[in-house]
């Protein structure tokens, strides 16, 4: 109600949960008039929901879900690993134990580290306003630098993600540090496993360690040389472009069963999904070519 | 030079100047305390300049070193990330009532030089004895990063993290250690 | 025997359990709080300041320069050429320029906003190897802060020809350019200051390294007797030479609003202010040239050393000494010239970071000696065996090494603890070969150095040290000195030092807080002179007590301090019964200040570090893996607190060699955040495994020497050079972040 009466006034409204984005250098913050909106205390807000049962079961994250909630639920980790893997790359404890999902979706900083994973598992974004509810597409709620379709009196209430049916699930992050660094590229790769074809489900698996005797020259992901159905693999990065950003040409490329033999002809592919720039905290060349390195090896290990 | 919340002269409420107020209550420490706070202070603003608790440190201001670390409602967070009213009704606990035995620890094992990011270490630590079961799974390395130092290299914090925990009987997993000797951990 | 014990520190449990009052902890009633209006650009002229109407200017306390003294708008340091507060031309942005104060901070807040300078720009130098125009000029004829020369045997003055020799004759001439970025200092506690007005005096307390340089610099800024000025030191928050220059400016800024307010005022700067306006270590270049036997015996050494020295000359001249002192490395080279210089750049000033001065060349010679040892086909272990120092020969100043160390044996004990040959063959065939890792490289690379200990060559007789040990009625000491504690440990061990030289417990003596009203001036808290130098007064200091409450010094005596400390007071009711100890130069200790001759420091400590590596070619970033840090320091006061200062100092050179790049924008610092200046995290780092050797000096307490600044040399060398083995390149650029990696590797 809050949020329909200040935006019919025309008033921006600012919800704050944990507060991690909001309140950074709270004291520098502009002097302009700044209307805080606190979830903080809304219950159900916080709860994190599974539906269905068996392999079908999908998990549903609240407005106020934390990382640290995800982190110490053995279920969702198990079911979508990236989730966990990405919560524990962010900040620290003090951070993971405030900060939210739908806070990182919300602030929209093209270096959050939550929405790749989100984003390469198919998430969508339930939206509520005085007016109903509805969903979103999480690879179609961002629509520039800190812009996205959410309206002026909606709030994000939810996270919904599709049932686990992931082969190949890996998340990088690059930060200047091994812990509480902002992401200076960072890239999350998903392929849905083939149910009835050549690759098995490995529901709850994390990847196998690299094998430090292969040097393989030739790489790509191959099911028996057959391109696979449309859409089999996501692959998400942030820090390189205005908003977290879906590689589309270079999944498309991944689905027609290309292979890769060089990191840099995934670079050349990459230049039509990314715009890095430079900033304080890195070069656009050094996100460019670590984002293709990191791919490329990463599909080495499984080639 | 008195050092009591009724004049401590920071940037508190009851002055002239500060913005809208309201009246905020809490537990601290196990005590329940109720002031009139700055609608826009933040928890680490009211615990130093309104509650007389000036051990909590600000180091950055933007949830980066840790040193304003607290422990409110069972969860370890920064208190300078924490506007003020949301922790209104809720449980605080911060530095000043670290047990003695436990700062003994963590004397003898060298946590603390300069001191400045030191009360956030002692809360992560207490935080690690409130709750074992995550202190025995827990990569000490990694779960301290959330508390920057310039003084120990961090040898001394991890050292105070094990003699601490040691003292309250937690198992906990295998750590690198500091110092001659072993050089600890794994080699990849 | 307290000396050499683990006696937990003094002011540890006070830390721990946040009752130690550092200068934004304490209330004091009635305090105004006091912001900085600074400068916007990085060069020009003050046009006017404009205040916002919109704000009731009259509520506020508003101080310009036009409230300081004429004639005296200087803050002293080695010269007073940097004003307190900008009157017309300045020199770099965020320089002060106005001060106001108010009893709400969010007031002080809003209206910090709410004032703009506007200035008319002048041509700025931003980079010290910029061509000068005269427009440029600011400095001199030149620019050039301090220039000096260490010259050796054949690079004496009027041996040109000879030293030109060396090199035309030399097997091997080898070459490099070796150059160091700026460093912040990142104390946790960010610089403060209180100031009130209490008994015709005005009382300045706060974060220091240093409270009789604030109060010289209040008397020389008032023109007042130091008696019109206490200053009290808070408990420091870390200084790391952070606040030895830079607190005067504070502590003028807050006694001016305080005076002009008739209450006391209290600035406290944020983390932004305080990245963006205060001192940062010298960025270095320093080029080195040298003549190479056949048998890889250095013959001949040449030097250039250029340092930023920032817009003002505060410490500069003394950085670049030492920084030129120790240049040669610890090397027994019979022939060198060593020019340096500090220039004048349009920056915020650069000032003292431990080391000073010290670790930018020692990086450049230890990489140096890798390069050389490369290209002339021979082990880095081998080349540095046969030209480290001995006992007998000299240094780069002349000064004949005397400390008894075994510099080799020291080496090779690193090298073992680090299993270094091993490490090198495993190394190997991960790197190439059958079994090479897809992306990951590793390598292994040490340095060998060394660090004077105390202020360089006449400055400790300069300084005049003097300590006191007082006896009170009940028996206890009291050890008052101007050192202060920061976190190195300074009381416990200062305490332990008496202790032992009294022969009563250690907790029958405490250390003074500094306050200038109340101890004598035994000099700074820099150059790890504390233990070495001071602790040898409170050594004298400790005799004379015993000497005037009538116990002897022989140690072989049964005796009872406390009670004859007791007996002295009840026979002389009402009096003061105090020990002093005063700086006296050793005999055979001879400097020249003019040529650079001599015995440039009483003492050094010894180090060699080993660092192992592993590279990621996917994000080109170095991880530190393992660290081996074995010295010689004397005598080991204290085994916790001296491992504890090591591992620090160790983790600040890891930072300086890796993660931390000053990014700078228009001469000031653009990423003055913690977020965005990275310093290394517990996760970052291997444990830093600490070794120490003994061989007791004669010039310090118990035979202690200096330790605080040596392990800030050692660490970027041995980095760098275990990247260097690990890919088979030449890095000599630091921060060796990933993105100058990557350039380094495959160019754009």
């Amino acid at each position: 109600m809050m949020l329909a009466d200040s935006a019919s006034r025309g008033e921006p409204v600012t919800p704050i949960a944990g507060g991690t984005d909001v309140m950074v250098s709270w004291h520098h913050r502009a002097k302009d008039k700044l209307t805080l909106l606190d979830l903080s205390r809304v219950r159900e807000l916080a709860v994190m929901e599974w539906t269905g049962v068996g392999d079908g079961a999908s998990l549903t994250l609240g407005g106020l879900t934390t990382y640290w909630d995800v982190m110490q639920s053995r279920e969702a980790a198990a079911a979508y690993p990236l989730l966990a893997e990405a919560a524990r790359q962010v900040g620290a404890v003090q951070i993971q134990t405030r900060g939210t999902w739908a806070g990182n979706v919300g602030n929209g900083s093209p270096a959050a580290d939550g929405v790749p994973v989100l984003m390469a598992y198919d998430a969508t974004v339930t939206l509520a306003s005085v007016r109903g509810r509805r969903e979103v597409r999480l690879d179609e709620y961002f629509t520039g630098y800190r812009k996205s379709v959410r309206a002026a009196d909606e709030l994000i209430v939810a996270i919904r993600l599709p049932p686990p049916t992931w082969g190949v699930q890996w998340f990088h992050k690059v930060g200047a540090r091994r812990a509480q660094a902002i992401t200076k590229v960072g890239v999350a790769m998903v392929r849905r496993a083939v149910v009835s074809g050549q690759m098995s489900v490995t529901r709850g698996h994390a990847i196998p360690a690299p094998s430090a005797s292969r040097r393989s020259a030739v790489v790509g992901e191959r099911a028996s040389g057959a391109p696979d159905a449309a859409g089999s693999w996501r692959v998400v990065a942030n820090s390189v472009a205005p908003t977290v950003v879906r590689c589309r040409m270079l999944e498309s490329a991944l689905d027609s069963g290309r292979i890769f033999t060089r990191p840099d002809e995934i670079e050349s592919l990459l230049a039509g999904d990314i715009s890095p720039i430079d900033d304080m905290r890195s070069t656009a060349v050094y996100r460019r070519r670590v984002l293709a390195r990191l791919i490329y090896h990463r599909l080495a290990q499984s080639a | 030079m008195a050092n009591s919340a009724n004049d401590r002269a920071g940037p508190g409420a009851g002055e002239s100047g500060a913005t809208e107020t309201f009246n905020m209550s809490f537990t601290l420490n196990g005590a329940p305390v109720s002031r009139r706070v700055p609608l826009d202070a933040r928890l680490l603003d009211v615990l130093r300049y309104d509650c007389a608790c000036p051990g909590t440190k600000e180091g950055c201001g933007e949830g980066e070193c840790g040193a304003c670390s607290v422990i409110l409602d069972g969860l370890l967070v920064n208190s300078c990330l924490v506007p003020a009213f949301q922790a209104a009704g809720r449980v605080v606990t911060t530095v000043e009532s670290v047990a003695a035995d436990v700062a003994s620890a963590l004397n003898v094992t060298g946590t603390s030089q300069c001191g400045a990011c030191t009360p956030g270490i002692v809360m992560s630590i207490r935080w690690l004895l409130e709750r074992p079961e995550i202190a025995s799974n827990v990569d000490l390395r990694e779960f301290l990063s959330g508390n920057l130092c310039r003084c120990t290299g961090y040898d001394g914090v991890v050292a105070g993290a094990e003699a601490a925990l040691t003292l309250r009987g937690i198992p906990m997993r295998g750590v690198a250690r500091p110092g001659p000797g072993d050089r600890g951990g794994s080699r990849p | 025997m307290s000396v050499g014990a683990d006696i937990p520190r003094v002011d540890g449990l006070d830390k721990l359990t946040g009752r130690a009052a550092y200068v934004d902890d304490v209330a004091i009633p009635g305090v105004l709080h006091g912001g900085t209006i600074r400068t916007p650009i990085a060069r020009g002229r003050i046009q006017r300041v404009v205040f916002d109407p919109a704000i009731n200017w009259s509520d506020f306390v508003i101080v310009d320069h036009r409230d300081i003294p004429a004639g005296r708008n200087a803050i002293k340091l080695i010269e007073a050429d940097q004003p307190a507060l900008v009157a017309d031309e300045f020199r770099h942005k965020h320089e002060p320029v106005v001060l106001i104060a108010h009893r709400s901070i969010h007031k002080l807040r809003d209206a910090l906003r709410a004032v703009r300078v506007e200035v008319e720009p002048l041509p700025a130098v931003l980079r010290p190897d910029m061509p000068l125009t005269p427009e440029l000029l600011q400095h001199g004829s030149d620019n050039v802060l301090k220039r000096l020369a260490i010259r050796k045997g054949a690079g004496e003055p009027g041996r040109e020809a000879e030293f030109q020799a060396l090199f035309d004759s030399a097997a091997h001439i080898i070459e490099g350019r070796y150059a160091t970025g700026a460093q912040e200092h990142v104390y946790l506690e960010t610089q403060g200051m209180v100031a009130w007005q209490e008994d015709g005096r005005l009382v300045v307390r706060g974060s220091m390294q240093c409270p009789y340089y604030v109060v010289d610099s209040l008397a020389y800024f008032f023109n007042r007797p130091r008696e019109a000025f206490r200053v009290i030191q808070a408990p420091v928050g870390g200084g790391f030479g952070g606040k030895e220059d830079f607190p005067s400016n504070l502590a003028i800024h807050a006694a001016l609003l305080a005076e002009k307010a008739g209450a006391p005022v209290k600035i406290v700067y944020d983390r932004q202010e305080d990245m963006a306006a205060t001192t940062k270590r010298h960025p270095g270049v320093v080029r080195h040239r040298t003549a190479v036997d056949a048998s890889g015996k250095l013959l001949a050494m040449d030097i250039d050393v250029v340092m930023d020295g920032g817009a003002y000359v505060t410490l500069s001249p003394v950085v670049l000494s030492r920084g030129c002192i120790h240049a040669a490395g610890p090397y027994a080279c019979e022939n060198i010239r060593a020019i340096g210089e500090a220039r004048l750049t349009n920056s915020v000033p650069y000032g003292a970071f431990r080391g000073f001065g010290a670790p930018q060349t020692m990086f450049a010679i230890e990489r140096h000696m890798d390069v050389i040892a490369r290209r002339i086909g021979m082990s880095s272990v081998e080349l540095r065996r046969r030209n480290l120092v001995r006992d007998g020969q000299t240094l780069a100043t002349g000064q004949v090494v005397s400390d008894g160390v075994d510099l080799p044996s020291l080496m090779d004990a690193a090298l073992t603890d680090a299993r270094y040959d091993e490490r090198q063959k495993l190394h190997a065939d991960m790197n190439s070969g059958a079994g090479s890792h897809p992306y990951l490289r590793r390598g292994i690379g040490f340095a060998t150095f060394h660090h004077g200990s105390g202020f360089t060559g006449g400055g400790e007789t300069y300084l005049a040290s003097e300590v006191w040990v007082e006896g009170h009625a009940d028996g206890r000491v009291e050890v008052l000195t101007a050192q202060t504690d920061m976190g190195q440990g300074t009381s416990t061990i200062l305490s332990q030092i008496a202790a032992a030289q009294l022969g009563v417990s250690a907790d029958l003596v405490r250390v003074a807080t500094p306050d200038t009203s109340r101890v004598p001036n035994s000099g700074p808290t820099v150059a790890s002179r504390t233990a070495m130098v001071v602790g040898k007064l409170v050594e004298a200091a400790c005799d004379d007590l015993l000497k005037q409450s009538g116990i002897g010094t022989t140690k072989s005596i049964p005796r009872d301090p406390s009670g004859a400390i007791k007996s002295w007071h009840a026979a002389n009711p009402g009096k003061r019964l105090i020990g002093r100890g005063k700086y006296e130069k050793p005999a055979h200790i001879q400097w020249d200040d003019k040529s650079y001759r001599g015995d440039a420091y009483a003492a050094y400590s010894w180090g060699t570090y080993v660092a192992e590596v592993e590279v990621d070619l996917r994000t080109f970033a170095v991880r530190v893996t393992d660290f081996v840090a074995r010295q010689e320091v004397g005598r080991v006061l204290n085994p916790t607190l001296a491992r504890g200062q090591i591992q620090g100092g160790v983790v600040q050179g890891i930072g300086w060699a890796l993660y931390e790049e000053v990014v700078l924008d228009d001469g000031v610092m653009k990423n003055c955040q913690m977020t965005n200046y990275v310093i290394p995290a517990c996760a970052d780092l291997p444990p830093i495994r600490v070794f120490f050797e003994e061989s007791p000096s004669p010039f310090g307490p118990q035979g202690a020497k200096g330790i605080g600044e040596l392990p800030m040399d050692g660490p970027a060398p041995a980095i760098l050079n275990a990247v260097c083995d690990a890919l088979g390149i030449e890095a000599n650029e630091i921060p060796l972040t990933p993105e100058r990696l990557m350039t380094l590797l495959e160019g754009r």
